[in-house]
């Protein structure tokens, strides 16, 4: 049966036997070719130092700062995106209507918002003069180049890969689980609490993976918004561009110390994520 | 013995839905080709939907009515609800399962009560087994108990048989009938099956485009089919697709 359905052979000489013969060859060049690109920089990354170099780039005094600075923010922002995150999605996992579809939409524009856009934006909204900066002010809050600056632009571009992942895990809850929830007597908070976010979790916790994973290497709008102020709101990655103007080595030593704290966090968020 | 009676109209997506029912002493049984709208007859009893008009009473108490404006929540309505699939949580054991609907002091007493509920259905070794652990018959029994657990005072059951194999689909259908008859409870059944609704010897109520076609005892409607539905429900004994999962 399967014979019959496969192309008669080609010809040999003929296009169609050339076509066969060159498609394996392109089908290794094309993709080789992407794997390189994406492979060689990693290997540039950890092959060109020695343990040595390594912590001898570690001793800069960019280094532990810009550590804690990145851990504080990334963590702060984990923790109001997943705080605040989680019921939004809730809601908008549970709402069809067409406005709430619009919001979502635009609760995702961050994803393709270029980093230096929402910088601006930022600024345009909390700076001296933007939109709220007045408002602001005279509550006595200077948002723009402070550490909570850090954390809101973190925030700002990280929020919607956790929206996403989270609003999909709660669409994928049997409706009659939740139902039953109710008809037991179950408050709508309780169902949220005791039915809905355990059976999400490996879906909240993936979301939330990418969220932190994205916060970690969060860059333009951090140094627009936040500015890059040496153990303020110099985050890790502000501190590799820093560094690179003096000490490529340094900017190497911390690269692959940003490179080792997102793979610990994604592998921590996995194995905690296992029902 | 309390009734449940229903005098509903509202929409459930393109259909209009026009019912009256009662259900008392014996099971009443709701029948329909897909789509005829029995599950959102259902919800609205239940108060996960709301009837456009009409009126709700159990047991003397009003769970809805347009005109005096009740519409009692569905989580304080005491309608027990049992979904075609069981809907048992996942992440809960069997005992966790049950005790998640009681209401008692102390977390102590809702684990006994809980152990109780799982006896009275003959599952209670199950106690500690998650559904996933469960066959469709235990989950089915275990699902039953969590909804007798929180003593409803009306049952509501979609299609209790049709996630079961054949070859345990009679005894769980016995041993259903047999239940309905010791709880006592207004009990409303919708099924797509002849043998449940000669099993449980109620009233049947025949649904057709969301409107009441027949009803009365199944002798009645195998004498006189008053649809072409109903004929070959009757004759054709189970010449109806079974409903979607």
């Amino acid at each position: 049966m399967r014979a019959s359905l496969s192309p008669a052979p080609a010809r040999p000489g003929s296009r169609a036997a050339l076509a066969a013969r060159l498609w394996p060859v392109g089908l290794a060049v094309l993709s080789g070719g992407l794997l390189l690109l994406v492979a060689l920089p990693l290997a540039g990354l950890f092959f060109t130092t020695s343990p040595r170099q390594l912590l001898a780039g570690l001793a800069n005094p960019l280094v532990g700062p810009a550590v804690r600075v990145t851990l504080f923010t990334t963590t702060a922002s984990l923790a109001l995106v997943v705080a605040c995150g989680t019921p939004l999605a809730w809601v908008i996992a549970r709402r069809r209507t067409r406005a709430w579809r619009v919001l979502e939409t635009a609760l995702e524009l961050p994803v393709v918002l270029p980093p230096a856009v929402a910088g601006v934006a930022l600024l345009l909204a909390f700076g001296r003069r933007g939109l709220f900066g007045p408002a602001l002010a005279a509550a006595g809050i200077g948002l723009p180049f402070t550490r909570a600056a850090v954390i809101v632009a973190e925030s700002f571009v990280a929020a919607p890969f956790y929206l996403q992942a989270a609003v999909a895990a709660f669409r994928r809850l049997d409706p009659d689980l939740v139902l039953v929830a109710r008809t037991l007597g179950a408050s709508w908070s309780r169902v949220f609490f005791t039915v809905a976010i355990p059976l999400s979790r490996a879906g909240l916790a993936g979301g939330a993976a990418m969220s932190w994973a994205r916060a970690l290497g969060e860059f333009g709008a951090t140094l627009m918004f936040a500015g890059n102020m040496e153990g303020r709101t110099q985050t890790l990655p502000l501190a590799i561009y820093a560094a690179l103007e003096s000490d490529l080595r340094t900017a190497q030593s911390l690269s692959i110390v940003l490179v080792a704290i997102a793979f610990a966090l994604l592998v921590g968020v996995r194995a905690g994520a296992r029902p | 013995m309390s009734a449940l009676e229903v005098d509903v109209g509202g929409r459930a997506g393109e259909l209009a839905i026009d019912v009256a029912l009662r259900a008392a002493e014996t099971p009443l049984v709701v029948v329909g080709p897909n789509g005829a709208g029995k599950t959102s007859l259902l919800m609205m009893i239940l108060g996960a939907a709301t009837p456009r008009r009409g009126r709700i009473t159990l047991g003397g108490a009003t769970l809805f009515d347009d005109e005096q404006d009740v519409d009692v929540p569905l989580e304080r309505r005491g309608v027990g609800f049992l979904p075609q699939r069981y809907a048992l949580f996942p992440h809960l054991d069997a005992l966790q399962n049950v005790a998640y609907g009681i209401v008692a002091p102390s977390r102590d007493e809702r684990r006994a009560r809980a152990m109780d509920a799982l006896r009275e259905l003959d599952v209670s070794s199950l106690a500690a087994r998650r559904p996933a652990a469960l066959s469709a018959g235990e989950a089915q029994r275990v699902a039953l108990a969590r909804t007798l657990a929180r003593r409803p005072r009306a049952l509501l059951l979609d299609e209790p048989l049709a996630a079961l194999d054949v070859s345990v689909r009679r005894d769980v259908r016995r041993f259903l009938a047999d239940g309905l008859r010791a709880w006592r409870l207004p009990t409303v059944i919708v099924t797509h099956d002849r043998d449940d609704a000669a099993a449980f010897d109620g009233d049947v109520l025949v649904m057709e485009h969301g409107k009441v076609v027949q009803r009365g005892r199944l002798a009645e409607l195998e004498r006189r089919p008053g649809t072409d539905f109903v004929r070959q429900l009757t004759s054709g004994r189970r010449a109806l697709p079974p409903p979607a999962p």
